[in-house]
């Protein structure tokens, strides 16, 4: 796999993950989310879904180089798409805090506008009850909270030179946490619906799939190093 | 009070049969019958003499979905819910889960012929056609504020008369305390009916809520008939209550001495109780019920703080004197 080729792939990568963000965005520009009855609502499940998908995506990489070493380069994208989780993790943690919370945002960019930015900060003094209360007292919210927590431990050791100075153990201990996180959200997912709605079920199959073909593999991997490591039997000459 | 022409609604006939139309149009001059899935919008001889013209001109009400209304003294200063938002956001999980589904899909709900069984607990069990229902009063137009247990909220002009005048001509019996509410409960009509939920759809009231004058027998909203995802073509709307106690597409009332069973209430009993009032200091396990995002004709929904019985405390606080509404929330 060239270098060209590698530089090539991840552009388009680039672009595929930014389509559902832009996609967001032409709907706010064309007047489209403005039609919606509670576009906050819609931003907000827009972006926890698209941080679900591009999670599991991230989360199918590895089973899925293992089927070929042909195809074992798909590694070398892990880290973008993973990013990319985190970007749009980050979109729906803003949302709820800068949209959801009544934090006024209107009256905050019109102040920055006029000069006076002690606005935003005033806003957020104005919201900071609520959003603390919810904190203390919803669990989907913490398990939501928790989940983002991982993924921004994970983005910000995520360059090279970061995993170098950690060393390659224990980087890849640290980064093992992206399964927490997955379980985390899909738990979060299941903790915000109405009792008997079921959307979640699809994202949970999958990620079940996704952990089973670890959990298969890791135990096949095991299962073969006992069979290598035992001695050959002995022959004896005469 | 002596009996009145207008206080018969059809002639009384056994429940095994259906108030044949004939019977009540002989005491009426005819009326126009529109497309499929449109009231009968003219009244009878009474009405047209008694209700003005309100016929809008506005290209919003189309001539075959309009309703003859009344304006009523019941009104709020908030501003109001513009017409797309509030047929275009809903909850009626027979037709999917999302809020978009019903809009989607409620084009399936038949809504003529429609009858409503009224039995249990009445002097006489009977079953009634809609359009000698929606006959009966005058339909008044009622601009409700009206929450949902999810904390967002509209405000919307509801076209009805109170409940109260139903319940009266049901005659219930003295041992009648409760009214139970069913819907239409119909696989062809719901491809979509989702799995999980104990189907038909059951809500339901105290007597004495279900008399106050504020309970609403709802045919219509901004003038016309109720689009399917609303609960065409009869719901009530209970504006002090979380939305979900507001059924819709109702083909049974009934009369009971005990607490009816109610859907959601049996689904998640601590999430969603039976009176399910609208109180700020009641929060739902999951999320709170302090605020409430107000939709309206901006963008984005504002987050106010809710009020005590949606703002209707006034007219119905009344009823929960002395009644602990954290244990009976």
């Amino acid at each position: 796999m060239s270098k060209h080729l590698i530089i090539a792939l991840k552009f388009v990568l680039h672009l595929l993950c930014l389509a559902p963000f832009a996609y967001l965005l032409h709907l706010y520009g064309n007047g489209t989310l403005a039609l919606n009855p509670d576009p906050v609502n819609y931003i907000t499940h827009f972006t926890g879904n698209w941080t679900l998908y591009i999670l599991l995506a991230t989360l199918a990489i590895t089973p899925l180089r293992r089927l070929s070493p042909r195809i074992g380069f798909l590694v070398r994208f892990r880290r973008l798409i993973g990013l990319y989780a985190f970007f749009y993790a980050t979109l729906h943690l803003a949302t709820y805090i800068f949209l959801f919370s009544g934090y006024d945002i209107v009256t905050a960019f019109a102040s920055v506008r006029t000069g006076h930015p002690g606005e935003i900060v005033t806003q957020w003094k104005f919201i900071w009850p609520s959003i603390a209360d919810d904190l203390l007292k919803r669990r989907f919210i913490q398990v939501g909270l928790f989940a983002w927590l991982i993924l921004f431990a994970l983005a910000v050791t995520s360059p090279a030179f970061i995993m170098r100075a950690m060393g390659g153990k224990n980087w890849q201990r640290l980064h093992r946490l992206i399964y927490v996180a997955a379980i985390a959200g899909v738990i979060h997912f299941w903790w915000l619906v109405k009792t008997g709605v079921r959307t979640p079920w699809k994202d949970t199959v999958i990620l079940a799939i996704l952990l089973l073909a670890r959990i298969t593999y890791a135990v096949l991997k095991r299962r073969h190093k006992r069979v290598s490591a035992s001695p050959p039997p002995v022959i004896s000459r005469v | 009070m002596p009996s009145r022409k207008s206080d018969r609604l059809g002639s009384v006939i056994p429940s095994s049969e259906i108030t044949p139309k004939e019977t009540f149009d002989k005491h009426r001059q005819s009326r126009r019958r529109f497309l499929t899935g449109a009231a009968a919008a003219g009244a009878g001889a009474l009405a047209a003499t008694r209700i003005p013209d309100l016929l809008r001109s506005s290209d919003e009400v189309h001539a075959a979905t309009q309703l003859q209304v009344v304006p009523s003294k019941y009104t709020v200063p908030d501003a109001q819910t513009p017409i797309n938002k509030a047929t275009n956001y809903n909850n009626f999980y027979e037709f999917g889960t999302d809020k978009s589904d019903p809009a989607h899909h409620a084009h399936t709900l038949i809504t003529r012929p429609w009858t409503v069984k009224i039995d249990g607990l009445v002097k006489k069990p009977q079953t009634l056609d809609i359009d000698a229902i929606m006959s009966y009063r005058p339909v008044e137009s009622r601009v409700y504020r009206h929450r949902c247990v999810e904390a967002w909220s509209m405000v919307i002009p509801w076209d009805g008369y109170s409940l109260s005048e139903l319940i009266n001509f049901c005659e219930p019996l003295p041992s009648a305390k409760y009214v139970e509410f069913t819907t239409l409960l119909n696989r062809k009509q719901m491809p979509d009916l989702p799995g999980g939920f104990d189907w038909p759809y059951t809500e339901g009231l105290r007597m004495d809520e279900a008399m106050n004058p504020l309970a609403l027998l709802t045919f219509g909203c901004y003038g016309q008939v109720l689009p399917n995802q609303n609960g065409a073509p009869i719901r009530v709307v209970l504006p002090w209550k979380y939305g979900f106690k507001s059924c819709k597409s109702i083909v049974k009332i009934s009369f009971t001495a005990k607490q009816p069973h109610t859907l959601w209430n049996e689904m998640a009993p601590n999430e969603y109780g039976f009176y399910s009032n609208v109180n700020p200091k009641v929060d739902h396990p999951r999320w709170s019920q302090a605020h409430e995002r107000r939709i309206d004709s901006s963008t984005f929904p504002r987050t106010i703080p809710t009020q005590m019985f949606n703002g209707y405390g006034d007219q119905v606080a009344g009823l929960y004197a002395g009644m602990d509404l954290k244990k009976f929330y």
